[in-house]
């Protein structure tokens, strides 16, 4: 119990911060974003269902532009929603 | 020139499975007509929509990939139109990378396709996980 006491840091310890953000269309290699697979696009929405800033998921611009298209494509076959409350 | 192109559309549920098989047939055969070359077809059947449409909360989808010239779209979207029994529909014109995946996606999931609609609703989730495997 003592030396418990006696740790003490002079720095916060960085836990996860500077966590470099990717691409992970670039990473992965994947070239084309697919409309009709609304599980997979799931992951760049907010749980009201508006799309996640590249700011938050680290896309490049070039794949944020088809991951938008590929969500407003997608929400125009109600695959998935427009408006929701709770999507996640 | 000859571009692939993909069109999806979703009937409304009230029709029978009969006119359901009339309405796909008369878009193929438009197709056909107008010199297209039918790649790829898929049934999904009843899907539950994310939101109501018409006042319907389900709908029957279809999908044709096929290969044709530009200007086909423009009288199959004006069939689209003017048919009451469609809810949505949506054409859109793949690029290489769009072709490829397509192929890909069709080669993994014959042997699924092949067999019954639960065998369907597995491969969607196998592909989920392809997709993470991936990252």
């Amino acid at each position: 119990m003592a030396n418990e006491t006696e740790i003490k840091y002079l720095t916060p310890i960085a836990v996860n911060t500077n966590r470099k953000k990717y691409c992970r269309f670039k990473k992965s290699g994947i070239k084309y974003i697919d409309y009709k697979d609304a599980d997979f696009l799931l992951k760049f929405v907010n749980e009201q269902g508006k799309i996640l800033p590249r700011r938050l998921t680290g896309t490049s611009n070039k794949y944020q532009k088809k991951v938008a298209q590929a969500v407003k494509r997608a929400r125009h076959l109600a695959l998935m929603p427009y408006v929701a409350d709770l999507l996640k | 020139m000859v571009n692939q192109y993909e069109t999806v559309f979703i009937m409304t549920p009230v029709l029978s499975d009969q006119q359901i098989k009339e309405t796909v047939k008369k878009y193929q055969s438009l197709l056909i007509d107008n010199k297209a070359e039918i790649v790829f077809e898929h049934n999904w059947g009843m899907r539950k929509l994310a939101y109501p449409i018409q006042k319907k909360t389900t709908g029957f989808y279809y999908l044709i990939e096929f290969k044709a010239e530009g200007n086909v779209i423009a009288t199959l979207e004006t069939a689209y139109k003017r048919d009451e029994t469609l809810l949505r529909f949506l054409t859109v014109s793949l690029d290489k990378h769009a072709v490829a995946y397509n192929e890909k996606k069709r080669a993994n999931g014959l042997k699924s396709q092949q067999a019954k609609k639960v065998e369907v609703k597995k491969e969607v989730v196998n592909d989920v996980f392809t997709n993470e495997e991936e990252e």
